[in-house]
């Protein structure tokens, strides 16, 4: 038996039936951890020492015969732009490089409560903006699939950790695609909640009407097991919302008969590479076969949506990102003798080029006689987005799309920001809307790379698009047919 | 032209600290002072990762603010973002309310220069977080920052340009003081920075339509340098155009000591806030039913708080025109009147001794260290005889210094009135017997005489001596 190799669902099932201890199971992520990141290099830091400890406390309580909770002793990863007590929180930038955050993101405390066990932060784009974790300060992530690609970002650490299988699952934050895009290019399964699902308290914040943390999983069962860890109304986030919560592993019916599936014929016109075309037509044949119904619509926002995300995240990026001016915490330049020297040195040796173009181009869309030009109307082209969206929601359940224009890229292969910023296309929709979306891997193009198809929900529908996936996956079985390989 | 052929235009903005038990966006205590980043969390630190939750009543403090003011309550308010770096400042931005603030367009009552009364209208109220505080070479070089203040929820009352004087400036800002001291929203301590003023001055020439260019005066903390600089700036901006210059649209900072304004910073520096709604925040949506319920609820204002002490406790109109100025005078009139029963001696105290004593020791009434408790059992010490009004101005004395309660004063300092009547015979004889000229012109019919007696008795006790048994002694013996 492989166990890194077994989903979190089967994990439970071995400790339940004392197949395997939480020891054994902390040890062989530990050992591939060992063995994996000189090649991936998806953690920030490596926490696998602590793990060993924590797993062994917990084996002890199963040895004196106590009760342990169903997510004891399950190790998880930790995207590093969420907030551990005593525990480094970087956001993958030389600005947070020593940040050690007094206090503990509202969903790590939630993982804590269960029992989880976190084996380390995982790499990403410099507070989350980007989409081939590039943009990282600290090192360069690698696809499992092919060493030559980029994993996807942000979240890219998290979908390369859970694809190489050195961690079992993984928390995502996602603002234009961070999780989905990340997991399409690495063959995982990512969803986006609904915004307002998941409490944004002690996720550093890039944008925040657009961020929500997500799962990333090997599997759409742990997805949905994952998301009941993180769901719920938090009083610290004035945007969580008060909603009953379901068990969303209770809505995996493997059933899809007369499901109502929207295909947006604008989000498969120019720009989409043809083999990832081809792989969604198969896709929506198999539903087809398992009794969807599919139909093409038309969803007339692209033109509009990739400049609407960046002003709105842009702005809102330029003032979350304010508070690292190197007073309190964080880098602070060696050069500089006046207040605005330090401001001026800390921020731009602290914060890389990325970062630098969000923060002007944020601060010039909210300036004093443009605010109406830019950001103004594109907070009236969001309404307008989530109206068009609105509109195909009245008769269809769910929209199918494609997650990314095409499989991982090669390293430094985008030659400039704005083409960088087209790999999200077909993701930023969702956000820019609030919507839930989940990306599941659909294949293999030629060159063996993984395909990832795009699933969105109306708000907070979040059991309709887990089902739908789930349905695909038990019918298509991904995973027992392509394994990453570790290309050179 | 001379001075007398302008006019000087001034608006006020002015930031109340509101009274909430925990701040703005946090659980916080707002409590004055502690040591420093002792009060303080990752929300009102601006840590990373940190969200804002908005207190509720920080609103409910507001929309009374709004409605003591007689402002339109806005049913549909939000917050804002207002972006600039400075230490103080932990996010780099401050939560305020820009375009959408909760309470519009309202107006006090005060009086002008001729004591006529005069209306200045209110443009808005917002509510906002207040910044940190840092400390400058405190401790050995450098600035410290202290984040206690971070995060304390602020009011901040915006006028239009409808003050002529800065009489008629101080006398708007002291009826927004007193209304907000007689709602309980703010404590107003000027001293403490909870009350605090910017200053807006602009001049004219009389008759003219068109506003002059004005200037902003920063952060100003005392009714008396308000005054100070209103004078100084707008004599200043008269000066200015009397030469052919022109005034700049400028922030200037007020110099106590010099007594004189600066620049604060030239045009280039001139901040864009780029102000936009906070995506961390919801809107405030208000029902009627709520913004109806704090009104039923509003405390007693002060003009209703005067028609009763005229028509219930008798007070003359002035009388009680002085004391519901203050809401700290009107509550220590109604304790000591509650305290002593006697309404008309507990206003006579607080209008003529205490009131003067304030004013040498250049006090505002929220100084006052003593209780009504205690000023109202001084009151019946003296009613019941155990000290004369002479030494009660002596127990007032000590209750500015060191407050305790007045007959512990009255002991310790042995100021107890001799009422013996044996003590008290005793010392008329010798004082009898060492004024005889006294006693003969009492006998010609100089009634002057037995007030000149009754001081040398009192001279010779140190005060202490009864008065009136004083006096019918002395008339007895001098009949005799």
């Amino acid at each position: 038996m492989n166990i890194t190799e077994l989903t979190v669902h089967e994990l439970q099932e071995k400790i339940a039936s004392k197949e395997l201890t939480v020891s054994e199971i902390v040890k062989a992520y530990s050992d591939r951890i060992d063995e994996k990141e000189k090649d991936i290099n998806a953690f920030v830091t490596i926490l696998t020492d602590d793990a060993i400890a924590k797993a062994k406390k917990i084996d002890e309580k199963i040895n004196n015969g106590q009760a342990i909770s169903g997510f004891e002793g399950i190790p998880i990863g930790i995207k590093d732009n969420m907030c551990t007590k005593g525990i480094k929180t970087t956001c993958s930038s030389k600005m947070l490089e020593n940040f050690v955050a007094p206090y503990d993101a509202t969903v790590i405390e939630n993982l804590n409560k269960e029992g989880l066990i976190s084996l380390g932060k995982l790499n990403m784009d410099e507070f989350a903006m980007g989409s081939s974790t590039e943009n990282s300060a600290i090192k360069k992530t690698r696809n499992p699939w092919n060493l030559n690609t980029v994993p996807g970002g942000s979240s890219g650490g998290s979908a390369a950790a859970v694809a190489a299988n050195m961690v079992p699952w993984a928390l995502g934050s996602d603002t234009g695609g961070s999780i989905r895009q990340p997991a399409s290019l690495c063959g995982v399964v990512g969803l986006k909640p609904t915004y307002g699902l998941v409490s944004r308290y002690g996720l550093v914040a890039y944008a925040s009407s657009l961020d929500q943390i997500g799962p990333i999983t090997k599997d759409v069962y742990d997805n949905a097991m994952l998301l009941n860890l993180i769901t719920g109304h938090d009083p610290k986030d004035s945007t969580s919302m008060d909603l009953p919560k379901p068990d969303y592993t209770k809505a995996l019916k493997n059933d899809v008969k007369g499901l109502k599936i929207a295909v947006p014929k604008e989000f498969f016109a120019e720009g989409l590479n043809p083999e990832v075309k081809a792989k969604l037509e198969e896709a929506m044949d198999k539903y087809r076969s398992l009794g969807a119904i599919v139909e093409e619509v038309s969803l007339d926002i692209s033109e509009y949506s990739l400049a609407t995300y960046y002003i709105i995240s842009c702005a809102e990026a330029s003032s979350n990102l304010g508070r690292f001016d190197g007073i309190r915490y964080g880098y602070r330049s060696e050069n500089g003798e006046t207040l605005r020297d330090i401001y001026f040195n800390s921020r731009s040796e602290g914060f890389g080029p990325e970062v630098k173009r969000r923060i002007i181009l944020g601060t010039y869309v909210l300036s004093s006689g443009y605010y109406d030009a830019y950001y103004k109307k594109a907070q009236q082209a969001r309404t307008l987005i989530t109206n068009e969206f609105d509109k195909v929601f009245k008769d269809y359940d769910v929209i199918l799309a494609p997650t990314s224009p095409t499989v991982a890229f090669e390293f430094n292969s985008k030659s400039s920001p704005l083409e960088m910023y087209l790999a999200d296309i077909y993701t930023v929709p969702v956000n820019v809307a609030g919507l839930p979306g989940i990306s599941i891997p659909c294949g293999v193009d030629k060159s063996g790379m993984p395909v990832g198809m795009q699933l969105i929900g109306n708000k907070f529908q979040e059991e309709t698009i887990l089902n739908a996936a789930y349905t695909y996956e038990q019918a298509t079985n991904f995973r027992a047919n392509f394994k990453p390989e570790f290309k050179k | 032209m001379a001075r007398d052929d302008y006019e000087v235009v001034i608006g006020l903005e002015v930031h109340a600290e509101l009274s909430t038990k925990t701040k703005i966006f946090c659980s916080c205590s707002t409590e004055f002072g502690g040591a420093p980043n002792t009060h303080c969390c990752p929300v009102c630190m601006g840590m990373p990762g940190a969200l804002p939750v908005l207190n509720e009543k920080v609103v409910e403090y507001g929309v009374k603010a709004g409605l003591a003011t007689n402002c339109e309550i806005s049913r549909n308010s939000k917050s804002d973002r207002k972006n600039y770096f400075y230490p103080d400042t932990p996010k780099a931005y401050q939560i305020s309310q820009y375009d959408k603030p909760l309470c519009e367009n309202g107006f006090v009552e005060i009086e002008d220069d001729e004591g006529n009364p005069k209306t200045i209208r209110l443009l808005r109220i917002h509510i906002e977080d207040d910044a940190g505080k840092l400390n400058h070479d405190e401790f050995g070089g450098g600035s410290l920052v202290d984040l206690n203040r971070a995060g304390v929820p602020l009011i901040e009352s915006v006028s239009m340009p409808d003050m002529r004087s800065a009489g008629e400036a101080e006398r708007y800002l002291r009826k927004l003081k007193s209304i907000f001291e007689y709602i309980e929203v703010s404590d107003c301590k000027m001293q403490e920075g909870s009350l605090r003023a910017d200053v807006n001055v602009s001049v004219r020439k009389k008759g003219a339509t068109e506003f002059g260019t004005r200037t902003e005066m920063k952060n100003m903390s005392s009714f008396r340098s308000i005054v100070r600089a209103i004078e100084y700036e707008s004599n200043r901006q008269i000066d200015l155009i009397e030469e052919g210059g022109v005034v700049e649209q400028e922030s200037l900072r007020w110099d106590d000591v010099s007594g004189r304004t600066f620049p604060m910073r030239s045009k280039e520096d001139a901040e864009d806030y780029r102000y936009f709604p906070d995506p961390d925040l919801v809107a405030i949506r208000l029902s009627d039913e709520y913004i109806e319920n704090i009104k039923k609820n509003l405390p007693e204002l002060p003009e209703s708080r005067k028609q009763r002490y005229m028509s219930e406790l008798g007070l003359s109109e002035k009388d009680a025109r002085l004391i519901t100025a203050s809401k700290y005078l009107s509550d220590l009139f109604e304790g000591t009147k509650n305290v002593c029963g006697n309404a008309k001696l507990s206003a006579n105290w607080i209008l003529s001794d205490i009131s003067r004593i304030l004013n040498e020791k250049e006090m505002e009434p929220d100084q006052i260290p003593f209780t009504a408790e205690q000023l109202g059992k001084m009151i019946v010490l003296i009613e019941k005889g155990t000290i004369s009004s002479a030494i009660g101005k002596k127990v007032l004395t000590e209750l500015f210094e060191n407050p305790n309660d007045p007959e512990e004063i009255v002991k310790a300092n042995g100021w107890i009135q001799i009422s013996d009547e044996s003590a008290i015979k005793e010392v008329v004889m010798q004082v009898l017997e060492a004024n005889p000229q006294s006693i003969a012109d009492f006998k010609a019919g100089k009634d002057k005489a037995l007030g000149f007696l009754v001081g040398q008795a009192m001279k010779a006790t140190k005060g202490k001596a009864n008065p009136q048994m004083l006096n019918k002694m002395f008339i007895e013996e001098l009949n005799k």
